[in-house]
């Protein structure tokens, strides 16, 4: 019934839509580099930065797109400029700090200064000593800039790309997508605490954990077990991007365990079981934005999420390292004008989310599960039927439209 | 702020707390940990790098020994992860009476060796801690687990 499909000498995928993803895709080495040019260094978009990481003139951080290593900065006119961490002349890197205030960037090996922009603005000995030795007559620095991605923000983000066929960002990211992030950066924020886990895991694995709004109550039992679930009124999962970005949305009653029973049981300690929290404060929550929704998790392709469990407010950016491994950086925020009270509560909340995080803590561990399982096994697939074979907006949590929607992106971006 | 030094018998006690906080981790009766606090206490986890920034979330927040408690509920009842214990090493304790409390600051390393024999080192930091004396016995008023990495290696769920 199903048409095989080969896209890559070692991977044969068995259907043409996206129900079934070869495990290959995981595993090979030969991929993930092609993964690295065609969707990283290729016509998509990728965070880099809040721009209040760095909001004036000087300001730089480090990161990455993809595995390239990049330089983010504030140049002299306000504008923020994105390079690749490569010195121009012998490929040293660059900077090797996380973050800071500069005039220049100047490679340590041999001096040679770039200025925020990433132009070579000066060789060391370029005219010799004393007129004796230095670089041809005809060495132009014009032409030893380093690499530059295009940048462009929306709603404080900054994105970049190192494609000139890569659409304007709004496009890229379509109205609703756009509308969404809106709503969480309508008023100023302020980052909270900033930290990384690494997952053992090949980056895709955490992209598909991410859209899969089938597994959250039944790898992440913290909810269920401690009885804190509540009546789910509404929910649903909507997908655009062909397919690459999602949000996953519900509206619960927040109206927590302030003053209910639980709360109550809570404070007799001696009626408390191994299946209540003795503290509830820790679910105390109100509800942030006007149109009731309390939990969301957006993606964007590839590999930018943003994160809305109750009040914790959340920025996570996946990095891949190597084929099974890659690095997950999470910016917690709340907003500049946030109460005592709202930011207490968004303090509590932090436990929730995070490697230690109550409720998410499984997913720094379930893409090793399955890196692990399927070493041998790559020439089987996964299986993503539950809501249908469609990549479509769904009315339930309970599918995996999503994650197919996330694979039908990947192979119209692979050309596969 | 003026730092003074304890008795002997002061340094004894605060480096026997931190001997039977690694003990009862170390030797999995999670359990008991809260016991080892005030009741109204904290104890967070926080990088290296947030902590000199100032910067008020971490990795983990308790503000009194009923959250502790339930982490350790969470674990046994609710959390998934593959099973493993830790061991501590800890430098002696630098102690000292500092605005009227107890202040001791303590450096670590916890490996984490895992069900399958596989081991390897998951964090090294410092505790800073401030402790008091309740009916008798040391007990931590506050311990701010800083790590000297930002990153964690797949998941914490056993407390540092």
């Amino acid at each position: 019934m199903h048409q095989t499909i080969r896209f890559h000498p070692n991977i044969t995928w068995p259907t043409e839509d996206a129900s079934r993803i070869p495990f290959g895709v995981f595993t090979d080495q030969a991929l993930y580099d092609l993964e690295q040019n065609v969707i990283f260094r290729g016509s998509n978009w990728s965070f880099v930065a809040m721009e209040i990481e760095i909001p004036n003139v000087g300001d730089y951080k480090t990161t990455f797109v993809g595995d390239t290593p990049v330089i983010v900065a504030r140049d002299t006119h306000g504008k923020i400029n994105c390079v690749v961490n490569r010195c121009a002349h012998r490929g040293s890197t660059l900077c090797f700090d996380q973050s800071g205030n500069t005039e220049d960037f100047t490679c340590v090996y041999h001096n040679w200064r770039y200025d925020l922009e990433g132009n070579l603005v000066s060789v060391a000995f370029q005219n010799g000593v004393k007129q004796v030795g230095g670089m041809p007559a005809d060495f132009k620095r014009c032409e030893h800039n380093l690499t530059k991605a295009r940048v462009e923000t929306f709603a404080g983000l900054v994105f970049t790309t190192f494609s000139d066929e890569t659409p304007p960002l709004k496009e890229y990211l379509g109205e609703r997508m756009a509308g969404h992030m809106a709503r969480v950066f309508h008023r100023p924020v302020q980052i909270l605490g900033t930290y990384s886990q690494t997952l053992h895991s090949n980056w895709k694995l955490y992209m598909e954990n991410v859209k899969d709004s089938y597994h959250a109550s039944l790898l992440h039992t913290f909810f269920t077990t401690f009885k804190l679930n509540r009546l789910t009124m509404e929910g649903g999962v909507q997908i655009d991007g062909g397919g690459g970005h999602h949000i996953s949305w519900s509206k619960r009653g927040t109206d927590s365990a302030t003053g209910t029973a639980y709360e109550k049981a809570g404070e007799l300690r001696a009626l408390l079981d191994d299946f209540s929290l003795a503290d509830p404060s820790l679910i105390k929550s109100w509800v942030e934005y006007e149109d009731g929704i309390t939990h969301a998790i957006q993606s964007i392709f590839p590999t930018f999420v943003l994160q809305q469990i109750q009040n914790s407010l959340a920025i996570r950016v996946l990095v891949p390292r190597s084929v099974d491994k890659s690095e997950l950086y999470w910016i917690l925020f709340g907003y500049v004008d946030d109460t005592p009270e709202q930011r207490d509560m968004r303090l509590r909340q932090s436990n929730l989310v995070g490697p230690a995080g109550l409720v998410s803590m499984e997913d720094g561990i379930i893409g090793n599960f399955i890196q692990r399982g399927i070493k041998r096994e790559t020439e089987k697939s996964a299986v993503l039927e539950m809501g249908g074979r469609v990549v479509e907006d769904q009315q339930s949590r309970v599918s995996e439209a999503a994650v197919r929607g996330f694979w039908q992106a990947y192979r119209a971006r692979m050309g596969v | 702020m003026k730092k003074t030094l304890v008795s002997p018998e002061v340094q004894l006690r605060v480096e026997q707390l931190q001997t039977d906080y690694t003990n009862c981790i170390d030797d999995e009766r999670y359990a008991e940990w809260p016991t080892l606090f005030a009741e109204n206490c904290l104890y967070k986890i926080i990088s290296r790098d947030n902590h000199r920034k100032k910067m008020p979330f971490g990795f983990l927040y308790c503000d009194n020994r009923r959250m502790l408690r339930d982490r350790i509920a969470s674990m046994a009842n609710a959390n998934v992860f593959e099973p493993h214990c830790y061991r501590h090493i800890l430098s002696r304790s630098e102690v000292s009476h500092a605005d009227g409390v107890l202040v001791a600051k303590t450096g670590y390393i916890v490996f984490r060796i895992m069900h399958d024999g596989s081991h390897a080192l998951f964090s090294t930091g410092t505790y800073l801690d401030q402790i008091i004396e309740v009916e008798g016995e040391f007990v931590f008023k506050e311990r701010v687990v800083v790590t000297d990495s930002s990153s964690i290696d797949a998941l914490l769920v056993i407390p540092l």
